[in-house]
C-alpha cells in the first residue's frame, strides 16, 4: 500500500497524505512551534490586530494570537475525530460482525436499532445528544460515537452474511474452529479493506460534525483553542475576517485532505477505477 | 408495488415508533436538570416555584408514565407545549416547516444541475485537467465547514458587495405574505407579485448555494464513476462501432443509464442537507427547521426535541421511501415484490 502512494501516478492521494501528516506533525509539536500561548496570553491593548509580522494570523477579541490557536486546535479536531472514528469502528464491527454471524432476531433488532440512527441526519441526533449531556469535549465525542456505528455495522455485516456459508469457512468450521476464530480470523479480515476507506472518509466528517457542535456552542467550550469555537467568535466581531477565516481554512485542509486520502485508496482498493 | 409501498409504510410506523422513544429517552435519562436550564436563579431557591413547574410538565411522575403520556397525545396530533416559547410545537413546527421546505428545494436544484453536470464533464475529460479540476471541486464541496462557508459567502455577497440580503426570508419593511403556501416564492408566483417573487428569489439565493455546495459533491462524483462505469459496456462498444457520433453515444445509450443511482445519491444528499440546515439557518436568520433544532437543543427545550426529531426523521423515511419507488419507476430491471 505504501509503494502504492508513493510510486502510483495518485496526485490527489498523494497531496491528502502530505496534508494529513502535516497537521499530525503540528498537532504533536504544537507547544514547540507556537510562539505564544493560545489561553494565557491575553493582552487587550493588542486586541483585533490585523496579520502581521508579529502575529501571523492576528489578533482575536482578547488580544490571543490567532496563529498558535490555530496550531493548537489541531490537538483536539484531530484527536476527537479520530477517537469517534476508532470508537465507532470498534463498536461497529463487533455490532454487525454479530448481527450477520449470529443471525435471527439478533440480527433483526441490531439492524433496526441502526436504521433508527441512520434515519437522522448525522449532526442533528449529535446535536441533540450533546445538548442533553451538557457540552463538553469528552459528550461530544460520545454523542458523535454512537451515531457513527451504524454504517460499519452494516458494511461488516453485509460481508459477514455473504462470507459465512462458503466453502473455505465451513472447513475452518470442520477443521475445529471456534465460533470466535471463525469470525474474527477467517470473515472479518475480508472487510478490513473497504471498513478503512470508509473510516478515512468519516474521519473528515467527523471532524467537520465536531467543529461544528462546538460553532454551535455544543462542544468544547472557551477559552480552550478549538477551531470551531474560534470561528463562532469571528461571527460576533464580523470586521475583523482572519479571527474566522484561518481557524476555518485549518477545518477545511484536514477535511480535504482526509478526503482525498480515502478517494485514493477507494481507487486503489477498486481497480475498476485505476 | 402495493404490497411492498404497505410493507415499507409498516416498517415506518415501527421505525419512528422506535425512534420516538429513542428520543424520549436520550432527553429525560441525562444528567443535565432542565428545570435548571430554564427557571431563574432566584426561582431555583424557591422549592415552591420549583414543584409546581415539575408538576406542570410532568417532570414528577415516573418515567414510563411520562412516555405513555407523550405517545397517547402525539396519537391525537400534539407535540405538547415549548417550555422556551409556551407555544404549541405542533404549531411552531407547521409555520418553520414550509420555510425549510423551500430553502431545500432550492439547494437540491442547484446541488442537481451543477452535480450532473460536472459529472459528466468529469468522466468525459476522464484524467485530463478539467477533470482534475472539477473533481477537486467536489471533493472541496464534501469537506467545506457549511458554517464557515456560509460565514464567508455571506461577508463576501452581502456585507462586501452588497448583492444579496444577509438574513431572513423577506424583507419583513415591504411584504408581510400570511396565507398561501408558505412558501414564498411559490405563492409570489401564484399572487403574480412580481417585486415579491424578485425580493424571496434574492434572500433564498445565498442559502441555497451554502446548502447544495455539499450535496452537489456527492452527486458529481457519483454522475462522474457511474457513467465511466457505462461507458465501458458491452452495448456502447456496438453503438461506437456502428458508427455512431460519439455524442448521440452519451446522449440516448450511456445517460439515461449512468443517472439512474444518481437517485439514491440524491436521497443521501437530501439528509445532509437536513443536517446542514441547522448552520445555513442560524447563520442567514433563515425562521426554518434547522434553526428551530437548533434553539430547542441549547435552551434543553425538551418537548421541542422530541418534536422536531420526530418531524425530520419522517421527512427522511418518506423521501427515502419516495426515492425507492421512483426508482422502480425508471428502471424497468427493478420490480418490487
Amino acid at each position: 500500500m505504501l509503494q502504492y502512494i508513493l510510486h502510483e501516478k495518485n496526485t490527489m492521494l498523494k497531496i491528502g497524505f502530505i496534508i494529513c501528516l502535516l497537521w499530525i506533525l503540528i498537532a504533536i509539536f504544537a507547544s514547540f512551534i507556537s510562539p505564544f500561548d493560545p489561553v494565557k496570553d491575553q493582552n487587550m491593548a493588542m486586541r483585533f490586530q490585523p496579520p502581521g509580522k508579529d502575529h501571523f494570523f492576528g489578533t482575536d477579541s482578547l488580544g490571543r494570537d490567532v496563529f498558535s490557536r490555530v496550531l493548537y486546535g489541531s490537538r483536539l479536531s484531530l484527536a476527537a475525530g479520530m477517537v469517534t472514528v476508532i470508537i465507532s469502528l470498534f463498536v461497529g464491527i463487533i455490532i454487525g460482525g454479530t448481527a450477520g454471524y449470529v443471525g435471527g432476531w439478533a440480527d433483526e433488532i441490531l439492524m433496526r436499532l441502526s436504521e433508527m440512527i441512520q434515519s437522522f441526519p448525522p449532526l442533528i441526533l449529535a446535536m441533540v445528544i450533546a445538548a442533553a449531556l451538557g457540552p463538553n469535549i469528552y459528550n461530544s465525542v460520545l454523542a458523535m460515537s454512537m451515531i457513527w456505528w451504524p454504517n460499519y455495522a452494516r458494511l461488516t455485516r453485509s460481508v459477514v452474511i455473504s462470507i459465512k456459508e462458503s466453502d473455505y469457512v465451513t472447513a475452518a468450521r470442520l477443521m475445529g474452529a471456534g465460533h470466535l476464530r471463525i469470525l474474527f480470523a477467517e470473515i472479518l479480515p475480508n472487510c478490513f479493506g473497504s471498513l478503512i476507506v470508509m473510516a478515512t472518509l468519516d474521519l473528515g466528517n467527523a471532524i467537520l460534525v465536531f467543529s461544528g457542535l462546538s460553532f454551535l456552542g455544543l462542544g468544547v467550550q472557551p477559552p480552550v483553542a478549538e477551531w470551531g469555537a474560534m470561528v463562532s467568535d469571528g461571527v460576533t466581531t464580523f470586521n475583523y475576517w482572519w479571527i474566522s477565516t484561518f481557524p476555518g481554512l485549518a477545518i477545511f485542509s484536514v477535511a480535504i485532505g482526509a478526503n482525498f486520502i480515502g478517494d485514493g485508496l477507494r481507487d486503489y482498493l477498486d481497480p475498476q477505477y485505476r | 408495488m402495493l404490497r411492498y409501498i404497505l410493507r415499507r409504510l409498516s416498517l415506518l410506523v415501527i421505525t419512528l415508533f422506535g425512534v420516538s422513544l429513542m428520543v424520549f429517552l436520550i432527553s429525560h435519562l441525562v444528567p443535565s436538570n432542565p428545570v435548571a436550564a430554564n427557571l431563574s436563579q432566584s426561582a431555583m431557591s424557591d422549592p415552591q416555584i420549583v414543584a409546581a413547574y415539575e408538576a406542570k410538565w410532568g417532570l414528577d411522575k415516573p418515567l414510563y408514565e411520562q412516555y405513555l403520556i407523550y405517545l397517547k397525545n402525539l396519537m391525537q396530533g400534539d407535540l405538547g407545549i415549548s417550555i422556551r416559547t409556551g407555544r404549541p410545537i405542533m404549531d411552531e413546527l407547521k409555520q418553520y416547516f414550509p420555510a425549510t421546505l423551500e430553502l431545500s428545494i432550492f439547494a437540491m436544484i442547484i446541488a442537481l444541475i451543477l452535480g450532473i453536470l460536472f459529472g459528466i464533464l468529469s468522466a468525459l475529460y476522464r484524467n485530463k485537467p478539467l477533470d482534475q479540476i472539477l473533481r477537486a471541486v467536489s471533493v472541496s464541496g464534501v469537506s467545506l465547514p457549511s458554517f464557515w462557508f456560509a460565514l464567508v459567502v455571506m461577508s463576501i455577497f452581502s456585507k462586501n458587495i452588497g448583492w444579496f440580503p444577509s438574513s431572513g426570508r423577506i424583507d419583513p419593511r415591504v411584504f408581510s405574505p400570511s396565507g398561501g403556501t408558505g412558501l414564498y416564492v411559490l405563492d409570489a408566483v401564484l399572487w403574480g407579485d412580481f417585486l415579491m417573487l424578485k425580493d424571496a428569489l434574492a434572500h433564498v439565493i445565498l442559502p441555497a448555494m451554502v446548502l447544495g455546495f455539499f450535496t452537489m459533491g456527492l452527486i458529481t462524483r457519483q454522475t462522474r464513476s457511474n457513467l465511466l462505469e457505462v461507458l465501458s459496456k458491452d452495448y456502447i462498444r456496438t453503438a461506437r462501432s456502428k458508427g455512431m457520433s460519439e455524442s448521440r453515444v452519451i446522449k440516448n445509450h450511456a445517460l439515461n443509464n449512468a443517472l439512474i443511482p444518481v437517485v439514491t445519491v440524491a436521497g443521501m444528499g437530501f439528509s445532509n442537507l437536513l443536517g446542514g440546515m441547522v448552520f445555513v439557518e442560524t447563520i442567514f436568520s433563515w425562521p426554518g427547521i434547522g434553526q428551530y433544532a437548533y434553539l430547542a437543543a441549547t435552551n434543553l427545550d425538551f418537548p421541542a426535541i422530541c418534536g422536531v426529531s420526530l418531524l425530520i426523521a419522517t421527512t427522511y423515511m418518506v423521501i427515502n421511501l419516495l426515492i425507492d419507488m421512483l426508482y422502480g419507476v425508471i428502471d424497468p430491471r427493478i420490480r418490487y415484490q
